[in-house]
C-alpha cells in the first residue's frame, strides 16, 4: 500500500513541477521590459552620443532641420505628390487634429477640454510662413506644444507640413478656384 | 521465498489500468478547463497599474487615435507603450494638479519609468508582430476588444494558441479593409457581408493561412 502512495505522490510532484513557467518567462529582455541589472531599471538603453543607427545618418540639413542658410526653408526637401499628401492627412489626423482640429482652425477636442487654443492655420502670418517653419515647430515644439520629433518620423513631419498647406488652401479658396468639372457638384444641394 | 506481491494486487493491477486512464484523463481535462478560466487566461481581469489609465476616456471620449500613443504599431513588432512625455504633452496643461497623475509627473521630472504591467503578455516562445497583422487587415478591436469602452484595460481574448489558430486557419472570417483597422466600431456592411468581404481581402492582401509551427515559434 505504501508503494502505491509513493508512486502517486511522486507523479503528483511531477505534474506540479510541470507547471513551472520558465519557458513562458525566459531570462531575456523584450522591448520595454524591466531590468534589475541597469540602475535605471530599464532594458531599453539610451542611444550613446555619436552613434548612428543604420539608415539614420542625418546628413541632409534641409531634411533634418527645415532650414537653409539659417532661414526656414521655402521649399520641401522632396517632391510632394498625392501619396505624400495622403500620408500627411493620415498623420495629421493622428497627431495634430486632437488640438488643431480637422480643419486646422484650432478647436480640437483637447482644446475644448482645457488645452490652450493654438493659432488657426488660416491667419495671414501662418499662411505666409514657409514650410520649414511648420517642420521646425513639429521638431522643436512651440509654446505649450511639445516637440513631436520622437513620435513622428522626419518624412512624416514634412508630409504633415504639406497637408497643412492643403488645409490652408482649402479653407481660403474661392469659388473661382474650384476646377471647372467639380463646380457642378458643388452647386448641387446637399443630399 | 515469499510472494513479493500480495494476491490482492491482481485486482489492483486490473483496476489501475482503468483508474490510471481515468486519472490521466481527468488531469488533462482539468488543466485544459483551468486554462480557459479567467483565473489563468486573465480575460476580463483588470490589473492594478501605477496610474488608472482609461482608454474609454481617451479613445472613446476624446477620440484620440491608437497611434497617437502606440506610435510603432504600424512599423514594428511592438505597439509600444508611450513615454510619459506623451502623457505630459496634454497633462502639462490639463489636470495639472490631479493626484491621480502624480506618478506621471514624477516619472517625467525625474526620468524614471512607470512600471506598467503588460496586459497582453504572450509567452516568450511566441513571436508576435503587430505591423504585419495591421498590413493584412486585422483590426485592433479583433484581438483587443472594444478598447474604447474599457475604463481599465483588460484582455478580451485568451491569447491561447487555439485562439491564434482560429484566425490563422480562417482569416477570411476576421479581416477588414486596411483603412478600418484602427476603427473601433467597424462592422461589415449589409451589401457585402464578412464571408464575401473576407474572401476578397484574403485575395487582394495575399493573406496566407500560416499554421506552420515556425510561423510563431522560433
Amino acid at each position: 500500500m505504501r508503494a502505491i502512495f509513493l508512486i502517486l505522490g511522486l507523479s503528483l510532484v511531477g505534474v506540479l513541477a510541470s507547471c513551472r513557467q520558465d519557458m513562458h518567462d525566459q531570462p531575456k529582455y523584450k522591448p520595454q521590459s524591466g531590468s534589475s541589472f541597469f540602475a535605471d531599471g530599464r532594458s531599453n538603453r539610451p542611444v550613446l552620443a555619436g552613434t548612428v543607427a543604420r539608415g539614420r545618418l542625418q546628413d541632409d540639413a534641409l531634411l533634418v532641420t527645415g532650414k537653409e542658410n539659417g532661414e526656414f526653408s521655402k521649399v520641401f526637401p522632396f517632391p510632394v505628390d498625392a501619396a505624400v499628401l495622403e500620408r500627411g492627412r493620415s498623420r495629421y489626423g493622428i497627431f495634430c487634429a486632437p488640438c488643431h482640429d480637422a480643419s486646422g482652425a484650432g478647436n480640437g477636442m483637447i482644446v475644448q477640454r482645457g488645452m490652450k487654443q493654438p493659432l488657426s492655420f488660416h491667419i495671414d502670418r501662418l499662411r505666409d510662413s514657409p514650410p520649414g517653419y511648420f517642420f521646425d515647430v513639429m521638431t522643436n515644439g512651440f509654446g505649450v506644444m511639445y516637440d513631436y520629433s520622437d513620435r513622428i518620423e522626419i518624412e512624416d513631419r514634412w508630409a504633415i507640413t504639406a497637408y497643412i498647406r492643403v488645409l490652408q488652401k482649402a479653407q481660403n479658396a474661392k469659388f473661382a478656384d474650384v476646377p471647372a468639372d467639380k463646380k457642378e457638384t458643388l452647386l448641387q444641394p446637399p443630399k | 521465498m515469499t510472494q513479493l506481491f500480495h494476491k490482492s494486487f491482481n485486482t489492483l493491477s486490473k483496476a489501475s489500468i482503468v483508474l490510471g486512464g481515468l486519472v490521466a484523463g481527468l488531469t488533462v481535462t482539468t488543466v485544459l478547463f483551468a486554462n480557459r478560466t479567467p483565473y489563468i487566461s486573465l480575460v476580463d481581469v483588470s490589473r492594478e497599474q501605477p496610474v488608472p489609465f482609461s482608454h474609454k476616456h481617451h479613445v472613446g471620449g476624446l477620440g484620440i487615435d491608437c497611434r497617437y500613443c502606440h506610435t510603432s504599431v504600424e512599423t514594428s513588432a511592438q505597439a509600444s507603450l508611450p513615454s510619459t512625455k506623451t502623457c505630459m504633452t496634454c497633462h502639462s496643461s490639463i489636470w495639472t494638479n490631479a493626484a491621480m497623475l502624480e506618478p506621471v509627473r514624477q516619472s517625467y521630472m525625474n526620468d524614471r519609468s512607470l512600471e506598467w504591467l503588460k496586459v497582453h503578455d504572450l509567452p516568450d516562445f511566441a513571436y508576435f508582430n503587430h505591423s504585419i497583422h495591421i498590413k493584412k487587415g486585422v483590426g485592433c478591436q479583433t484581438c483587443h476588444g472594444q478598447v474604447d469602452q474599457m475604463p481599465l484595460m483588460m484582455r478580451k481574448n485568451t491569447l491561447n494558441m487555439e485562439w491564434c489558430l482560429s484566425c490563422h486557419r480562417e482569416p477570411e472570417k476576421f479581416l477588414r479593409p486596411r483603412e478600418e483597422v484602427f476603427n473601433m466600431n467597424w462592422k461589415p456592411s449589409h451589401e457585402k457581408p464578412q464571408a464575401q468581404l473576407g474572401a476578397e481581402l484574403v485575395e487582394s492582401y495575399q493573406v496566407q493561412k500560416l499554421t506552420n509551427c515556425a510561423t510563431c515559434h522560433r
